[in-house]
């Protein structure tokens, strides 16, 4: 048999309470290293599968593996996977600065854990620093959150995610509620992030250029229920630009999945009114 | 005129507070009310400076006693108030039963106190401290359970215990809630010890006010409440520093936005 991979989701269904099936029937792999984005209207189950992936959820059915252990299974000895994740909202502890923010992994996470109060004033505020400033926080780590602004925060909050080295990292729609501009700075930002330190990423996404321009691979979902239907990759060479991200490929790339979600939706709508006319 | 309106507001509510004293004043003169019904704020000024040395320990008695419940109330309150706000079952389970017992008139729970500790400052104490417990323990449970989930997630996710969780973001979070209710609490606490006082003491200003009135003083009863107010209003501004200073990141102070 092939090397497991690192994420393994088989045959994961969903449903809330007795009510809506979020996700049926899903089985999905993501490798090592590799940056994959779910893409779909809203509601289709893209957070429901970030969840289930960070262990937040638990499946009704199927199995959500990773690194070879059952998600949400209580750890037996070992070293826990680490972990980072960053929101639509930035959530920053208003009470705390920029710096202390961005620490707060180091704080819970062993082995820094064990020597956060030690090295609170010394290398982990160097780290932490050195972090904002490639995001383009410099001098900024002893602003408290109310003092910055939405893209501002939400750039901490990436080194929030970021700064205990987390083996996966999980993106909710992180750039969702920014402009334009912003936007596409921080995706510069989170490529360039990436290649140095290669997590593996998984982003959930409504914004199709965002996972054209980020993402290896990209996993379009339908909803009611939550499927994957279809998987496409990205073959553009890195470290892809602004510019690449309208070429004519990326573009017919963006357009077919436009596509594909569009076709979905018009199934689903027909699927709705028969059920309505039954 | 070039006032920062800081200023103005300030000598506006300085201005309100001498013309109420003066409106009084005169009110009483022009009226010709007799000092058994409403002495003048100066007749009452000179009773307050004659009778002082005998009403200072009283004073004392009174603030001693308050600050013992209060803190007594504060303490029991966070503790109640952490535990059912950490969890939503002991929330549901034990919120009725608080309703109950605050709904109870204070004044009532004085008599049983007596009955088990006899008269003196331990029932004033108690009465005070019963008091106020309930809307510390109200603010500290809604400060605990206001944590956003999203929050919770980015802890839960890093591998945080529900202790990390509750030191590191439930218990700040609810830290505003906390002295929001000290203010509350202390206005109370004079209350329930005042009360205690007039029903079931022989020491304090509540006391010193029963005895007063009982002899027709009706200037030393307006001397006690001069003094009651002045306390309260002290204890007041110390928990509004004190809530300025724990929690000045929830009232946005400093430079606004850079962007």
């Amino acid at each position: 048999m092939a090397e497991p991979s690192f994420i393994e989701l088989s045959d994961v269904s969903l449903r809330y309470g007795t009510g809506t099936v979020a996700l049926a029937r899903t089985s999905l792999s993501i490798e090592t290293g590799d940056f994959v984005a779910l893409v779909g209207p809203s509601g289709c189950g893209k957070s429901t599968i970030l969840k289930l992936v960070a262990g937040l959820l638990q499946p009704t059915s199927g199995g959500v593996i990773v690194r070879g252990r059952e998600q949400g299974s209580p750890s037996v000895g070992g070293e826990r996977l680490r972990l980072g994740i960053a929101f639509q909202n930035p959530t920053m502890l208003p009470w705390l600065t920029i710096r202390e923010n961005v620490m707060i992994p180091l704080k819970i996470v062993p082995p820094f854990r064990a020597s956060y109060r030690a090295k609170r004033n010394s290398e982990f505020a160097d780290r932490a620093e050195a972090l904002l400033a490639q995001v383009g926080l410099k001098g900024f780590g002893d602003k408290r959150p109310w003092q910055l602004s939405g893209g501002m925060l939400q750039r901490a909050s990436l080194c929030r995610a970021l700064i205990h080295d987390p083996q996966l990292l999980l993106l909710d729609e992180p750039f969702g509620a920014l402009d334009q501009f912003t936007r596409e700075e921080l995706w510069a930002i989170m490529q360039s992030l990436w290649i140095e330190r290669r997590p593996t990423v998984l982003l959930v996404t409504h914004d199709l250029r965002e996972a054209a321009y980020l993402a290896n691979r990209i996993c379009v979902m339908s909803s009611r229920p939550g499927r994957i239907l279809e998987t496409r990759e990205v073959p553009f060479s890195r470290p892809r630009t602004i510019q690449s991200s309208y070429a004519p490929e990326m573009a017919a790339l963006v357009q077919a999945l436009r596509m594909r979600i569009a076709e979905a939706r018009s199934q689903e709508d027909q699927a709705e009114s028969q059920e309505v006319a039954a | 005129m070039s006032w920062s309106p800081r200023l103005r507001q300030r000598l506006l509510s300085a201005l309100a507070l001498v013309s109420f004293f003066l409106l009084w004043e005169v009110i009483c003169l022009v009226v010709g009310v007799s000092d058994l019904i409403l002495p003048r704020p100066s007749q009452i000024a000179v009773v307050l400076w004659e009778k002082m040395p005998l009403l200072w320990p009283h004073t004392l008695q009174t603030l001693k006693t308050t600050l013992a419940g209060f803190a007594l109330g504060v303490l029991t309150g966070i503790v109640i108030g952490v535990a059912i706000g950490s969890s939503k079952l002991a929330y549901d389970v034990a919120y009725p039963l608080l309703v109950g017992f605050s709904s109870i008139p204070k004044v009532a729970v004085v008599p049983i106190f007596v009955v088990w500790f006899g008269a003196g400052t331990v029932p004033a104490i108690l009465t005070s401290m019963v008091i106020s417990i309930f809307p510390v323990v109200v603010n500290v449970a809604t400060g605990l359970a206001s944590t956003e989930p999203e929050l919770e997630d980015v802890l839960k996710v890093l591998g945080a215990s529900r202790r990390d969780v509750l030191w590191n973001v439930s218990l700040p979070r609810a830290m505003p809630y906390l002295f929001a209710s000290l203010k509350i609490a202390i206005t109370l606490a004079f209350v329930g010890t005042v009360l205690a006082e007039t029903v079931a003491a022989n020491r304090g200003i509540g006391n010193v006010m029963i005895i007063a009135s009982g002899n027709f003083d009706v200037a030393l009863v307006f001397s006690g409440l001069v003094i009651l107010a002045a306390l309260g209003v002290t204890l007041y501004l110390v928990s509004s520093w004190l809530e300025s200073r724990v929690t000045g990141w929830s009232q946005r102070k400093g430079d606004m936005a850079m962007v």
